[in-house]
């Protein structure tokens, strides 16, 4: 149905990359968020988790 | 250690709770009057900036940017100082923020009604105001980080990434969605045309709802939450990776909302993966907020700030269930461009928004006037008054939605469609526009007891005044990493880097999504039968916009076979070229246009503008009847309107452009020729011509009235490629 565009999308020089380099960004972004939720100690998220009820 | 005193300021905060409220019955009141015109189509005839096309747009601004905006702002101010132990960076810049910011509202409920629009969802405002939007925008951001770097508080708690985020993508969003070529004062094009247009204003418009109307309220909701609740938020950690992994999925989901279009599939797939995905982080973060009240539940019993707080969340967590399942092809292919879509969004904005908004004014209205509520009955009624509201908005509207897309999609065993004609489908489901209608009314008696309960506590109340606090100067450590110190630790309490990765996590989904397309651009199948539009039919195609049309119809036919035999053949990305804005609208209350183009003639148009029901019993299309009135056109920016559409690439000779006024005379005559073969009309015709001649008023032939332009427009929609049967 799409089959001019996709043609039109093949023909662009290193496409190919887009779907890949997708993947891969995905998969390092959640692989280091969770590493760095992972490695908080337990006292500074207690004392962050404070920080809204002081004032 | 030495403590330092300093003043929040409570003013700015509470100018902003003002103006929410303000605006907040303002944007809900022009709400019910668009509700009650389904139900009485002409009850405002003849106005033309109380119609249905213009007001559309205005009740949207006015709900998100003034109505929620504000209590954005609100929330904001009064959080951020007391998270960061500092007043806010510059005095100045927060009277700037909220002068500024009300006086683009005034312009905005001035302009949209007189018809001045762009014609792209929440965007319509025109150029200038979008400048001013984007000066006050990075005001607010100065302060905001300006407030930052003088904090007495190390560590940046979530609720200011939440803000943080909402600056850096609006401010982005904004830009590269506005950017148009001014023709006049108060009128410019899209540089965008067609499938690009449609992909940039989805990818803004989509993130507007996300980073408006979605995060600075997730950093309200874990400041707030807490403080009324007493507690700290349920998991820390859950905040940060609802934060990250929000922001970074929701930026990719825009073209959920172009599914089925003639955009890319690869682009469409892209959009729905990503919107599925999205309800990870979401529910992540309506169970923290939630899961807060662990414990305090017979709190809410008592408290109807938490009340609204919690169906604010559970507001949030149906909005974005629902959300990804739209997106999947097969639900979006029933209840895109249907009432389920407005139900969806109330949903979000009434419950979400709304009652959250309710919650912080409540709770701070007192603390701020240093007294008690007026009356916790009143905030109790206001409270089950908004709930039935909504759900008395939404629950028809599902239905409706469901109820229209089966008989849109309906077939006959002999191959026609059982519901040919649209109208059909609009009929049955008018009793749900009546419960919307009273939903919507609830929900509005419920705001209305909130002017006065507050308005009564201020009354009793003290002067609101700024309020002294103290803290320790935050001791200057090095900027690098200390000895030992995890590199996130340190992250957290270097704001501007901060804003840097936030910035590439939000730029990334958009620069995958946009740059082939930007590539494609000069590869968008060419048809050789599409050429640009006549003078008069572009004339025509700014009254389109003008009037609000896309508010109603679209102008996008889905490969359906349903949709194929109401409408025509399928759209194509070629068909779009010359659509500087693109026109596919998102919702029809009435049916598609894009191949309605010689479907009826002349006349059929002229009555139908005149007044819908003469020719359709029972529509509930509102009457043009100004498009007739008794003057010439405005065609002195024809020629420049030419021009640029000729600089956006639009392939006009430069003879065409010189003879544009002669051709747009031309075509205009020989449509008001074509009127003539009724002779009902030569009757009337005559007739008005003798009225005015016998008042003695200059009589405008009919060729130099607006309704022949919008005329030669509807007629050109669709004909390019139309199969000639």
């Amino acid at each position: 149905m799409f089959e001019q565009i996709k043609h039109n999308m093949e023909t662009i020089a290193g496409v190919a990359i887009f779907p890949i380099l997708s993947l891969l960004i995905f998969f390092f972004f959640f692989l280091g968020l969770g590493l760095w939720v992972y490695s908080y100690k337990k006292e500074t998220v207690d004392e962050i988790s404070q920080i809204p009820l002081e004032d | 250690m030495e403590m330092e005193q300093f003043y929040y300021d409570n003013k700015i905060v509470k100018k902003f709770i003002y103006a929410t409220i303000l605006f907040g019955v303002v944007g809900m009141l022009v709400g019910l009057i668009l509700a009650t015109m389904f139900l009485f189509p002409n009850m405002t005839e003849g106005i033309s900036w109380l119609s249905f096309g213009r007001l559309r747009p205005l009740h949207t601004n006015a709900v998100i940017f003034a109505f929620v905006g504000n209590a954005m702002f609100a929330g904001i101010y009064y959080s951020l100082q007391r998270l960061l132990k500092a007043r806010m960076y510059s005095d100045f810049l927060s009277n700037l923020n909220f002068w500024g910011w009300q006086l683009i509202i005034v312009a905005a409920a001035i302009s949209l009604p007189l018809g001045y629009t762009s014609s792209k969802e929440y965007a319509e405002l025109e150029w200038p105001i979008d400048i001013a939007i984007a000066l006050i925008w990075v005001a607010f951001g100065i302060n905001m980080i300006g407030t930052m770097l003088k904090r007495r508080e190390r560590h940046l708690y979530v609720a200011i990434w939440f803000y943080l985020a909402t600056f850096i993508t609006v401010a982005v969003l904004h830009i590269f969605n506005s950017l148009e070529l001014p023709v006049s004062g108060m009128k410019s094009y899209s540089v965008y045309a067609g499938v690009q247009d449609a992909l940039v204003q989805w990818w803004y418009g989509h993130n507007a709802v996300a980073f408006f109307l979605t995060t600075p309220f997730l950093g309200l909701m874990y400041y707030f939450v807490p403080k009324v609740a007493n507690r700290p938020v349920y998991s820390y950690r859950l905040s940060i990776i609802h934060f990250w992994s929000l922001i970074f999925l929701y930026i990719w989901a825009g073209p959920h909302h172009l599914l089925y279009s003639a955009l890319p599939t690869w682009a469409q797939n892209l959009g729905v993966v990503f919107s599925v995905m999205l309800i990870a982080p979401s529910w992540g973060g309506m169970i923290n907020g939630l899961l807060t009240l662990r414990g305090v539940w017979d709190k809410v019993r008592e408290e109807p700030v938490l009340k609204f707080f919690v169906v604010a969340m559970t507001g949030y967590g149906m909005a974005t269930f629902e959300g990804p399942m739209l997106s999947l092809k097969n639900m979006n292919a029933i209840a895109h461009y249907t009432d389920w879509i407005i139900a969806h969004v109330h949903v979000g904005a009434l419950a979400w928004n709304g009652f959250m908004a309710f919650g912080i004014i409540y709770w701070l209205i007192p603390r701020m006037t240093k007294t008690k509520l007026y009356s916790t009955k009143l905030a109790n009624f206001h409270f089950w008054a908004g709930t039935l509201g909504i759900i008395l908005y939404a629950l028809p509207l599902y239905l409706a939605g469901f109820l229209q897309a089966s008989m849109w999609k309906q077939f006959n065993p002999d191959g026609t469609l059982t519901y040919g004609n649209f109208l059909e489908t609009v009929t049955q489901i008018i009793p749900m526009y009546w419960m919307r209608a009273i939903g919507g009314s609830l929900y509005l008696i419920g705001m209305l007891t909130l002017v006065y309960n507050i308005i009564q506590t201020v009354r009793a109340g003290e002067e609101v005044e700024d309020e002294l606090a103290e803290a320790p100067a935050l001791k200057t450590i090095s900027s690098g990493r200390l000895k030992g110190e995890k590199y996130h630790t340190w992250l957290e309490r270097k704001p501007i880097k901060m804003a840097v990765f936030a910035t590439i996590a939000i730029l990334i989904g958009g620069i995958i999504q946009i740059v082939p397309t930007i590539m494609v651009k000069s590869n968008i199948p060419t048809i050789a039968s599409v050429k640009p539009y006549t003078p008069l039919e572009l004339e025509g195609r700014d009254l389109y916009i003008r009037e609000g049309c896309v508010g109603c119809h679209s102008q996008s036919v889905r490969p359906f076979r349903s949709e194929v035999e109401r409408y025509g053949p399928q759209s194509k990305a070629g068909e779009f070229v010359y659509d500087h804005p693109f026109l596919w609208g998102s919702k029809r209350t009435g049916p598609d246009l894009l191949r309605v183009g010689g479907k009826y003639n002349d006349n059929w148009h002229f009555n139908h503008f005149w007044s819908p029901q003469s020719i359709s019993a029972g529509s509930i299309m509102p009457s043009y009847k100004w498009l007739f009135d008794n003057k010439a056109m405005d065609t002195s920016l024809t020629e420049k309107k030419m021009k640029a559409m000729k600089t956006l690439g639009v392939p006009y000779s430069d003879d065409q452009i010189a003879n544009g006024l002669k051709d747009l005379r031309a075509q205009a005559i020989s449509i008001e020729e074509s009127l003539k073969n009724d002779p009902d009309f030569v009757k009337s015709y005559d007739e008005s011509k003798k009225k005015a001649l016998a008042k003695g008023e200059k009589f405008v032939p009919m060729n130099e009235r607006e309704i022949v332009a919008m005329i030669a427009y509807i007629q050109r929609l669709g004909t390019d490629i139309k199969v000639k049967e």
